[in-house]
């Protein structure tokens, strides 16, 4: 007798994980830090254009980030590197509307190779 | 005719479009294809610029090559963006459906630009896939297997270098092969119920993209280190703004320092012209309208070409290079605190040699009222039309000592009026954003381009572009506007035994006398009224006109050195100041006006402008010479 819908449930649970801090905003996140976008939009953003726009610069639902650089200026914008290949500047306010989880597994390739870039030896 | 399906059928070229995200490569894969053979015109309506070229593939076709404004995806964000979107469509009314659409995509982010191809595929017409900068995929460690890739997406795939003049070949081939399987036309069903792709549809395709790739991809390439090296330095917190500072004070100091020569040989031209023509020409209305009103606007107005050709140069290697983006990165919290976008920074930069190329540059502004704001102040940026005048009253005027530091103070006060321009616009549009154009703020979704290094040839172009669409525009608008001046300022002749000059005769004059008390408030004499009249056209004409109006002959250089000892006489300080204060702000610039009308498309913003900078001028010019009054300038 499960009377949730499917977007409700999963919203419980991603409150859980938000509180246990392993998800966060991008927003939140420090340069250097890295993970895996785990929804794009929703509640913070009411503008759907802001989704789509998110949508084509490329951070969709299980592409890695890495957060770069924050400006120089309130740490805002944000420098993001997207799936190690295209780097997208956007304004805190929108980074807001993208939940990133931690990297698991299947993406230790990805650390692995900013790690490598950072520590050469 | 071997190419008789085509040609035949069809009397019109064979037009093919080149669509592509931007920093594909897709304009130099557009130069390399057409070379020196392209042409720019302007859409009917919008502003958007139309570039073509001629092509002549290998089997002979003759294709028309339209090269559409960079774009991520069909839904428009941008007028640019609208331009490809309404081009592919075919719902650009005077260009009709293209027969073909090679699809540009940078072959290191297919990731990212394979879903532009998949909303073009979706359309169903000829389509063609060039996988550009391969050569630089290959370098970094990637192969993509280009028949899977063909074969799962049911088009034809190539690799591109479109710095090579040989790396086009095989996308040659393949537009040959295209041109004579396909009937040219094959009906525009699909395109007419095209809808925007919505959220849900955007993620499918970046799914579609991931399983392609999946396929397709046998070794990916290792993401590139110079790009994030050099961010770590230009992006940094401290080291950025400054680096952005050095190039900012480099590029002033070549446009003023490194133009300085070009402008003298132009000035030197046009005077020995002038001189050359009044030896030669017969004393009557048609001398008198060539020699002062033609050939001495129009030299007043070219002698800015090297200054706006040096800026240029430096904002297409700075973009070509990648760092125009960053440059907006940095800059983008402090113009939004004035409600206005990063990318804004690159508009109102060029509007420091020239308002106009300033304005046209606001078309890659995605957002209407961003663009419109940026577009209403960039006249207060101070363009070099200006320095002759504030060059002249400061001579005139500001004692030629040092201050603190061995700073002159001549030097100061320029500083200061190009200070006064900038705090000036950003209020303007803070104003503007918080009444007239209030709107959401808009979000800033910027890709930070691999640097690379800029393409000479590419360069060029560019220069060439802008040096065309300069001179064009003092053939047209300025031409007709100084012939009209030139009858206001000369007509009627004086009368017999006149004892003033004869400009105060004319219409010209009559306006500036008519002017005379709707501008003695701020300390203006009936001179500068009579002066301000022509220098509505282009703002240097003021001095030369000035010159006219008391009576000064001799060549360019000996009217402005006596000039500068008869204003030292004749007006006070605060006249002169006064008279700065409303330079900074006057709207005295037809041809800007023009070029708001056509990228507004309206007269609606241009009026505007007009009234809201008189407005500021006057106030501004009021307030210094009440000020100046009071302190004793008197």
């Amino acid at each position: 007798m499960n009377t949730y819908t499917e977007p409700e449930r999963r919203a419980f649970a991603l409150g859980q994980a938000v509180g246990l801090g392993f998800i966060q905003p991008l927003s939140l996140m420090r340069p250097g830090s890295v993970g895996r976008i785990l929804t794009v939009s929703g509640s913070s953003v009411s503008d759907r254009d802001v989704e789509r726009g998110l949508l084509e610069m490329g951070f969709v639902e299980g592409a890695c980030v890495e957060v770069l650089h924050h400006g120089f200026w309130r740490r805002d914008p944000l420098a993001v590197r997207i799936n190690q290949t295209m780097t997208v500047a956007l304004r805190r306010c929108e980074a807001s509307a993208v939940l990133v989880g931690p990297l698991l597994d299947s993406a230790m390739s990805a650390t692995s190779a900013s790690n490598r870039e950072r520590d050469p030896s | 005719m071997t190419t008789g399906v085509l040609t035949a059928e069809n009397a019109r070229r064979v037009q093919i479009a080149l669509v592509g995200p931007p920093n594909c490569g897709k304009t130099t894969l557009f130069n390399t294809l057409t070379g020196g053979r392209q042409k720019t015109a302007n859409y009917p309506g919008v502003t958007v610029e139309r570039k073509s070229g001629r092509l002549r593939t290998p089997v002979g076709h003759t294709v028309e090559l339209l090269d559409l404004p960079g774009s991520y995806s069909l839904r428009a964000r941008s007028p640019d963006e609208a331009i490809t979107r309404d081009v592919v469509l075919g719902r650009q009314a005077q260009e009709g459906l293209p027969d073909a659409v090679v699809c540009v995509t940078d072959a290191t982010n297919l990731g990212q630009h394979l879903r532009l191809l998949l909303e073009l595929r979706q359309l169903g017409r000829p389509l063609i896939l060039a996988l550009n900068m391969m050569d630089i995929a290959e370098k970094r460690g990637c192969q993509i297997s280009i028949e899977t890739l063909s074969r799962q997406l049911g088009i034809p795939v190539v690799t591109t270098v479109a710095m090579r003049k040989n790396g086009v070949q095989d996308l040659l081939g393949e537009i040959d092969v295209l041109l004579n399987q396909t009937p040219v036309t094959t009906g525009t069903a699909t395109t007419d119920d095209w809808q925007e792709p919505s959220a849900d549809t955007i993620r499918a395709y970046h799914q579609e993209v991931e399983r392609l790739l999946r396929e397709a991809v046998i070794q990916e390439a290792a993401p590139e280190r110079l790009t994030r090296q050099l961010d770590r330095v230009v992006l940094h917190p401290v080291v950025g703004p400054l680096i952005l500072l050095g190039i900012l004070f480099l590029m002033f100091q070549a446009v003023f320092s490194w133009a300085e020569a070009p402008m003298d040989w132009i000035d030197a031209g046009m005077v020995s012209l002038q001189q050359w023509l009044a030896a030669h020409m017969e004393e009557s209305l048609l001398k008198s309208l060539v020699v002062d009103g033609i050939i001495a606007g129009i030299g007043g107005v070219v002698i800015f070409l090297p200054q706006i050709l040096i800026l240029f140069l430096f904002i297409l290697l700075l973009e070509d290079f990648g760092y125009m983006a960053r440059a907006a990165f940095l800059m983008d919290r402090l113009m939004s605190a004035v409600g206005l976008n990063g990318r804004a920074f690159i508009p109102l930069l060029s509007s420091f040699a020239c308002a106009i190329p300033g304005i046209m540059a606001a078309r890659t502004i995605a957002h209407p009222l961003d663009r419109l704001v940026t577009i209403l102040i960039a006249p207060l940026m101070t363009c070099s039309a200006r320095l002759p005048v504030y060059v002249l009253l400061i001579a005139a005027f500001i004692p030629n000592t040092a201050v603190w530091g061995g700073i002159g103070l001549q030097g100061l006060v320029m500083f200061g009026l190009y200070a006064t321009g900038i705090v000036g616009a950003l209020a303007v549009a803070g104003v503007l954003r918080l009444t007239l154009l209030r709107g959401d703020r808009q979000p800033l979704l910027m890709e930070l381009p691999s640097y690379k290094w800029p393409n000479p040839a590419n360069v060029l172009l560019g220069l060439w572009e802008r040096a065309k669409i300069f001179m064009r525009r003092i053939g047209t608008i300025i031409l007709s506007v100084l012939i009209v001046l030139w009858f206001l300022s000369t007509f009627p002749a004086p009368p017999a035994g006149a004892t003033e000059p004869a400009i105060y005769y004319s219409f010209a004059g009559m306006i500036g006398r008519g002017l005379e008390p709707l501008l003695a408030p701020i300390g203006f004499n009936w001179q500068i009224a009579i002066a301000l009249v022509p220098g509505l056209a282009a703002r240097e004409v003021a001095v030369a006109a000035l010159g006219t109006v008391y009576a000064l002959s001799g060549d360019e250089g000996a009217v402005t050195e006596a000039l500068s000892v008869t204003l030292a006489q004749s007006w006070t300080l605060a006249t002169a100041l006064s008279l700065l204060a409303w330079y900074v702000f006057a709207p005295q610039c037809l041809a800007t006006l023009a070029a708001v009308r056509r990228e507004t498309n309206s007269w609606r913003w241009a009026t505007f402008m007009f009234v809201y900078l008189m407005v500021l001028a006057y106030v501004a010019a009021f307030v210094t010479y009440r000020v100046a009054l009071a302190l004793g300038g008197g």
